[in-house]
């Protein structure tokens, strides 16, 4: 699995025209070496993210469908197939927190049901051109992380998830009125496959910011990317 | 000493080929990405697509905007102040462009230096269209809930998409045209690169195509 990612991982490996060929030639199966292409195609990403968080208005709104827009039967995405969804066994599962978080006691599925439930029928757009309507609900990231006083002056949100997958964000989308930690999809419990039992829905963003299968929930002022960023998808993903 | 005043001058030459350079990775790139969700019954062959996957053609292409971008404003401010659109590309007229289309199709449209004829101007005008049409649709796709004003004028996400693809069809489809006719009339190349020389005076027109 690592080989095969890392050689998709690669940004300018093996370019169409012969003439800027001579860009390519370092060894791309090492991302710890990145060639001259990669270094320039790197700092353009970061360049769009700046460009990203500049156009990001908080008070601009996802669109939101009827519920007869909803795309049926739901379409699974991952880096898996869905038989291989991980299977977390809710009566152990805890949602665990870390970084700059000042009570860092660990949730469990029933604490965050208690707490108040937003939903919303929007859209996911898949960077690579697809999109489907879905209707998520649960708790919204801003009130989750002002109840256990995280600081909102910190710059991440980061994910981990049951799957290895991890993503981040920055903290001004994830007090986004729409973003929310999702419980429910298509008004039922989470599936294994969509992420249960906690997954992240944001609807400003491209489809692989929406980790699934949370296991824990970090605030931190350290860049910790995430799994497609790492291979080269820009970090903001923005929508 | 005399100087000779060229065909292109130095500003425009430098634009234009930042402007290849820009448009043959953004097509190249954008092929990658529609690639990966083609809404027309083919995909583009990887030999003729660049970034080898998505997220190389995505970072590709969203480098290349930039280039594009800042050298189309630059091109469009320069025309403007140095008066290089209204000598050169106006005016245009339909008439003058049947005129003109009518004397190609007879092979009888004569390359005049350093004028362009009826239905170049027409061409280069729509290009510059096509490429404002490209950028606009093309901001849609990347942010459509941001830029939703952009979103709403195209029709939505995927409509957005689809404007993308025809302005993208229609700068391949001039780019073709251009390149062909640089293929039969070779000596316009060098001018491109060098500057070349305007005749001095100012050439008499003429019929003879030389």
């Amino acid at each position: 699995m690592r080989t095969l990612l890392n050689r998709r991982a690669l940004l300018g490996r093996s370019l169409a025209f012969g003439a800027a060929a001579s860009l390519t030639g370092c060894d791309y199966d090492d991302l710890k070496h990145p060639d001259l292409a990669d270094r320039a195609l790197t700092a353009m990403s970061r360049w769009n993210d700046e460009v990203q968080a500049a156009l990001f208005d908080r008070h601009t709104l996802a669109p939101t469908f009827p519920a007869s827009a909803i795309t049926r039967p739901p379409r699974f995405n991952a880096f898996y197939s869905i038989d291989q969804a991980p299977r977390v066994d809710l009566a152990t599962w805890r949602l665990g927190l870390t970084g700059r978080i000042g009570d860092k006691r660990h949730w469990r599925l029933a604490e965050l049901r208690a707490l108040p439930q937003e939903s919303q029928i929007t859209r996911l757009a898949c960077v690579e051109g697809w999109r489907v309507v879905g209707q998520w609900s649960g708790v919204p990231l801003g009130h989750f992380l002002r109840r256990v006083n995280a600081d909102l002056k910190a710059r991440y949100v980061s994910f981990q998830c049951a799957d290895g997958y991890y993503e981040s964000i920055d903290m001004a989308s994830a007090l986004h009125p729409q973003t929310i930690l999702a419980l429910d999809f298509l008004g039922a419990p989470l599936t294994a496959p969509f992420g249960a039992p906690v997954r992240l829905r944001i609807p400003t963003k491209l489809g692989y910011k929406n980790p699934k299968s949370i296991v824990a929930l970090g605030v931190t002022n350290t860049f910790p990317s995430g799994y497609w960023v790492r291979q080269g998808y820009n970090w903001f993903g923005g929508s | 000493m005399r100087r000779y005043r060229p065909i292109h001058p130095l500003p425009l030459r430098i634009m234009h080929w930042l402007n290849a350079i820009a448009i043959i990775t953004l097509i190249g790139s954008g092929w990658e990405i529609y690639d990966a969700s083609p809404f027309l019954p083919f995909t583009f062959p990887q030999w003729a697509t660049i970034g080898q996957w998505l997220g190389g053609a995505i970072a590709w292409h969203l480098a290349a905007i930039w280039l594009l971008m800042l050298n189309g404003l630059a091109y469009l401010v320069w025309g403007t102040a140095s008066g290089h659109f209204r000598r050169k590309l106006l005016p245009v007229t339909p008439r003058a462009v049947l005129r003109d289309i009518w004397a190609a199709l007879r092979l009888h449209l004569p390359h005049e230096v350093g004028v362009y004829n009826a239905v170049q101007r027409v061409l280069y005008l729509g290009v510059i269209a096509l490429g404002v049409l490209a950028v606009l649709s093309g901001l849609a796709v990347w942010k459509p809930v941001q830029l939703w004003y952009l979103s709403d004028l195209f029709g939505g996400f995927f409509d957005s998409r689809v404007v993308h693809f025809v302005a993208m069809a229609g700068i391949s489809g001039f780019l073709i045209v251009h390149v062909l006719l640089v293929a039969l009339v070779p000596r316009v190349l060098p001018a491109m690169i060098t500057g070349g020389r305007l005749p001095d005076p100012l050439p008499k027109i003429t019929e003879a195509a030389e």
